[in-house]
C-alpha cells in the first residue's frame, strides 16, 4: 500500500492527504512572511537613507550598470515562468516536462548568478566596494559609500538566496528524474515554486530601486 | 487464561501499554525524536541548565550590590555579568520556556491531534536552539560581552572588545529555531484541530501560544537581520549604523525594539494562556469571560508591535512619536486588565483549591497587576523621563518577567506534571517552595523601586552609600529566591522515582490532555477525540457540595 506510487505519503500525524497539504501549504507562506520581514529591515534602512540622502542615492545608483541589472531581471522574470509551468507539469504528472522545466529554472537562476558575478567584479574593479579602498567621485562621498553598502548588502542576500533556490531546483529535478517522488504529489513543487517566486519578486523591488534612481534624464 | 487476571486487568492495562517514555529507550532515540513530547522535555533540560547559568550571573550581581563600591568584581567584569544575565536569560530561558516546553507538550495534546504538523522541524528547531546556547556560551567562557542584552550601536559595532559577534551569532542561530517552533504551532493549530474543535472552544493557553507564535515569527526575522547588520558593520568597519557614512545608530534602536517589544509578550502571553487554565480549574468555575480573555491576547499581540517607541523616549527620537508611543502603550493597559478582571471574576463565587498550581496563579496575577501598572508610569512621558535607565524599569519588568513568566511556568510545570511524568509531585515541599519564591521574589525586587525612584541607575556596580539598606535586601531576597527555585528541581526530580503514580486525571481537569493517561501514549490518543462543547465545563456548585460532604 505504502510503496505503491501512486499513493502520497501520508505522514502519522495527519489524517488525510489534504490536511497535509493544507498544512504544508500555510507553513510555505509563513515562512515567506518571516522573509518578507527579514527583508523588511533592509528595506526599512534603505527607505531612511534615501529619505535622508536623496542625491547621493541618485549619484550613487548612476555608477550601477544598469543593463547587467535588467538582463538580470528579465533573467528572472523568465525563470519564474519556467517555474510556473514546471508546476504546472508536476500537477498533471508529466515528468519529462518537470524534470526539463526545473533543470531550465535552475541554469536561468545559475545565469542569474554569474551576470551578478562579473557585476560584483566590475564594481570591485571600480573600488565601490564599501570599505577602505572605496572610492567615488560624488559630491557626497561618505553618503555614496552608504548607497553603495546597502547596494551590496541587499543584493548579496538576495544572491544568497537565489542560490540556495538554484540547490534545491537541482535536488528537487534530482528527486523528480530518479525516483517517483512527486508522482501524484506536486505540492512540494508547489511549494519549491512559491520560494522562487519570492525571491524573484525580492529581485522585482531591488532593481528599480538599486539600479533605476533618477535615472530618468 | 482469559479468567484469572480478568480483575487485575483495569489496574495494569495503562503500564502494559508502552508510554511517550518508555516505548524506546535509547539515548539515540531520544536525540533524534520527533515526537513533541519528548522534544518538550529535551527544551525543559536545555532551558533548566539555562535557567541556572543565568542565575549564576545575577547571584554575582546581586552579591557585588551588597556594598556601595565594586569590591567583588570590577566594573568590566559587572558589565559582561549583566550581559550574560540578560542574554541567557531573555533568549535561552524566558522566550523558549513556557513556548518550547509547555506548548510543545501541550499543544497537540489540547487539540487532540497525534503531533505538531512539522514533527522533524520541531526536533531542528531544538538541535538550532543547542547550537545558537553553544555559540553563547562560547562567547561567555571566552571572555564574555559587555554591551548589556541591547548590543546598543555604535558600541557594540566599534568599540566593545568582546566577543560580539559569537554570542549575536548564537542568538541568531536560536531565533531560527524560535521561528521554527512558532511556524508549527500556527500551523498546527489552524489544520490539525480534532473534530468538533472550533475556534471558540480552544483553551485559552492555545490562543495565548497562537498570539504568541505570531509574534516569534513576525518579529524574529527582524531581530535576525538587526544583529547581522551590527555584527557585518562590527567586522568589516563599515556599515548600516556607522555615523561615519552617514548611518543612523538610532536606527539600530528602532529595529531593535520593533523585535524586542513584542518579544516581551513572548515572554508574558504563555503565562497568561498557563494561569487561564490553572484559575478556572482550581476554582471549579468556567473561565469568566472566554471570549474576551481569548481576543484581549490577540490584541495584545497586535499592539505589542506598535509600542516599541517607548524604550527610546530620551534617545532624541522626535517628542511627536514620543506621545504616540506613549498612548499606545498605554492602551496595551487594556486587554492586559480585560484579562486580570476575567480572572479574579472567575474566582467570584469558585470552589476554592490552593495546591501549588494555584499558588503561583494567584501570586501571577498579583505580581503582574503590580508589574503592568508600573509599566503605566513609564509609558508615561514625563515619569519614564525620571526613571529611564533606574532599578525601577529593572523592577518593573522583572514584575513581569519573574513574577508572571516565571511563576506561570512554575505553575504550568507543576500542574502538568503527572501528564509529562506520570507521577504526582509532592504537595507540601511544593507550596513551601511556592511561598518561599513569591517572599523572595517581592524581597528581591519590591526595593528596586524605591531605589529607582530614588534615582539609582541600573548597570552600575557602584552606588551611592544611601542606597545600601534597599539593596541588601534585595540581595538578601535573592538568596532566598534562589532557595526556592533549588527546592522545585529537588523534589521534582525526586518525584520522578518515589512521586504517587498519577492518574490520568489527577485535578478533574478539562481539556483534551486529560482524556488521555498519564504519560501519554507515542500517540496521545487511543482514537480521535471528538469535541462537543467549549473549553472549561467547570460546576463550582457541585464542587461545593461534594467536598461538604466530605468535611461533614
Amino acid at each position: 500500500m505504502s510503496s505503491s506510487p501512486t499513493t502520497p505519503i501520508l505522514a502519522h500525524q495527519f489524517e488525510d492527504a489534504t490536511q497535509q497539504r493544507d498544512a504544508a501549504t500555510i507553513g510555505m507562506w509563513l515562512f515567506i512572511a518571516t522573509e518578507i520581514l527579514f527583508f523588511g529591515g533592509m528595506f526599512l534602512g534603505y527607505t531612511v537613507y534615501r529619505y535622508t540622502y536623496p542625491q547621493a542615492f541618485a549619484e550613487g545608483s548612476q555608477h550601477t550598470l544598469i543593463w547587467f541589472g535588467g538582463t538580470n531581471a528579465a533573467v528572472l522574470l523568465i525563470s519564474s515562468t519556467t517555474m510556473a509551468l514546471a508546476v504546472h507539469a508536476a500537477s498533471e504528472n508529466r515528468r519529462a516536462l518537470l524534470v526539463s522545466l526545473l533543470l531550465g529554472t535552475a541554469s536561468l537562476g545559475a545565469l542569474f548568478l554569474v551576470i551578478k558575478g562579473f557585476e560584483y567584479a566590475h564594481e570591485v574593479k571600480e573600488n565601490l566596494l564599501p570599505g577602505s579602498s572605496f572610492h567615488i567621485v560624488a559630491a557626497e562621498p561618505l553618503k555614496a559609500e552608504m548607497f553603495f553598502y546597502i547596494y551590496w548588502l541587499m543584493t548579496g542576500f538576495h544572491a544568497l538566496h537565489v542560490a540556495i533556490g538554484v540547490v534545491l531546483i537541482l535536488i528537487f529535478a534530482a528527486r523528480a528524474f530518479f525516483t517517483n517522488a512527486f508522482v501524484n504529489h506536486d505540492t512540494p513543487v508547489d511549494l519549491l515554486g512559491l520560494y522562487w517566486h519570492f525571491v524573484d519578486i525580492v529581485w522585482v523591488f531591488l532593481f528599480p530601486l538599486l539600479y533605476l534612481v533618477d535615472r530618468h534624464s | 487464561m482469559s479468567a484469572v487476571p480478568m480483575q487485575a486487568a483495569p489496574q495494569y492495562a495503562p503500564a502494559l501499554q508502552p508510554t511517550y517514555l518508555n516505548v524506546q529507550r535509547t539515548i539515540r532515540s531520544w536525540l533524534l525524536t520527533t515526537d513533541h513530547k519528548r522534544i518538550a522535555l529535551l527544551y525543559m533540560v536545555s532551558i533548566t541548565f539555562f535557567f541556572f547559568v543565568g542565575g549564576v550571573a545575577a547571584t554575582l550581581m546581586r552579591l557585588e550590590l551588597l556594598t556601595p563600591r565594586a569590591e567583588l568584581v570590577t566594573s568590566e567584569t559587572y558589565n559582561k555579568l549583566f550581559t550574560i544575565h540578560g542574554v541567557v536569560m531573555l533568549w535561552f530561558f524566558l522566550i523558549p520556556s513556557i513556548p518550547t516546553v509547555l506548548g510543545n507538550f501541550l499543544v497537540p495534546l489540547m487539540i487532540g491531534a497525534r503531533d505538531v504538523a512539522f514533527p522533524r522541524l520541531n526536533l531542528a528547531s531544538w538541535y538550532l536552539f543547542m547550537v545558537g546556547g553553544a555559540f553563547t556560551l562560547f562567547s561567555i567562557i571566552t571572555g564574555g560581552v559587555d554591551t548589556g542584552w541591547t548590543f546598543y550601536t555604535p558600541y557594540s559595532s566599534t568599540y566593545s572588545n568582546g566577543h560580539v559577534v559569537a554570542m549575536a551569532a548564537g542568538i541568531f542561530i536560536a531565533g531560527f529555531g524560535s521561528i521554527a517552533t512558532g511556524l508549527n504551532f500556527i500551523v498546527t493549530v489552524h489544520t490539525m484541530r480534532a473534530p468538533g474543535l472550533t475556534w471558540w472552544r480552544l483553551p485559552i493557553f492555545i490562543w495565548s501560544l497562537y498570539t504568541t507564535s505570531i509574534i516569534l515569527v513576525l518579529a524574529t526575522p527582524v531581530l535576525a537581520i538587526t544583529l547581522a547588520l551590527m555584527a557585518l558593520e562590527r567586522i568589516f568597519g563599515v556599515g548600516f549604523f556607522n555615523p561615519a557614512i552617514g548611518g543612523d545608530p538610532l536606527l539600530f534602536q528602532h529595529l531593535f525594539w520593533f523585535y524586542s517589544h513584542p518579544a516581551v509578550y513572548i515572554m508574558i502571553l504563555p503565562g497568561m494562556g498557563v494561569v487561564s487554565e490553572l484559575i478556572p480549574c482550581f476554582s471549579r468555575r468556567p473561565l469568566f469571560g472566554y471570549k474576551f480573555v481569548a481576543v484581549a491576547s490577540v490584541a495584545i499581540g497586535v499592539l505589542g508591535f506598535l509600542v516599541w517607541g517607548h524604550h527610546m523616549f530620551v534617545s532624541s527620537q522626535s517628542i511627536y512619536a514620543g506621545m504616540i508611543f506613549s498612548i499606545l502603550s498605554f492602551m496595551v493597559s487594556i486587554p492586559s486588565a480585560i484579562k486580570v478582571f476575567n480572572w479574579t471574576a472567575t474566582l467570584y463565587k469558585g470552589s476554592i483549591r490552593f495546591q501549588t498550581p494555584m499558588l503561583y496563579a494567584l501570586f501571577f496575577i498579583g505580581l503582574f497587576t503590580i508589574g503592568g501598572l508600573t509599566g503605566l508610569f513609564l509609558a508615561c512621558l514625563a515619569i519614564d523621563v525620571h526613571v529611564h535607565d533606574t532599578y525601577f524599569v529593572i523592577a518593573h519588568f522583572h514584575y513581569i518577567m519573574v513574577g508572571g513568566m516565571v511563576m506561570a511556568y512554575l505553575g504550568g510545570i507543576h500542574f502538568w506534571w503527572p501528564k509529562i511524568t506520570g507521577r504526582m509531585y509532592p504537595e507540601l515541599p511544593a507550596k513551601l517552595a511556592a511561598l518561599t519564591v513569591f517572599l523572595g521574589f517581592n524581597l528581591t525586587f519590591f526595593p528596586q523601586f524605591i531605589l529607582g525612584y530614588l534615582g539609582m541607575p541600573r548597570r552600575y556596580p557602584v552606588y551611592a552609600p544611601e542606597f545600601q539598606v534597599l539593596n541588601v535586601l534585595s540581595t538578601a531576597g535573592a538568596s532566598i529566591l534562589a532557595v526556592g527555585y533549588l527546592l522545585p528541581l529537588t523534589y521534582l526530580l525526586w518525584s520522578l522515582r518515589y512521586g504517587r503514580i498519577a492518574t490520568p486525571n489527577p485535578w478533574e481537569a478539562t481539556g483534551l490532555e486529560w482524556t488521555t493517561h498519564s504519560p501519554p501514549p507515542k500517540d496521545n490518543f487511543e482514537t480521535t477525540p471528538l469535541v462537543t462543547a467549549g473549553a472549561y465545563k467547570y460546576d463550582s456548585q457541585a464542587a461545593e457540595a461534594q467536598r461538604e460532604v466530605a468535611h461533614v
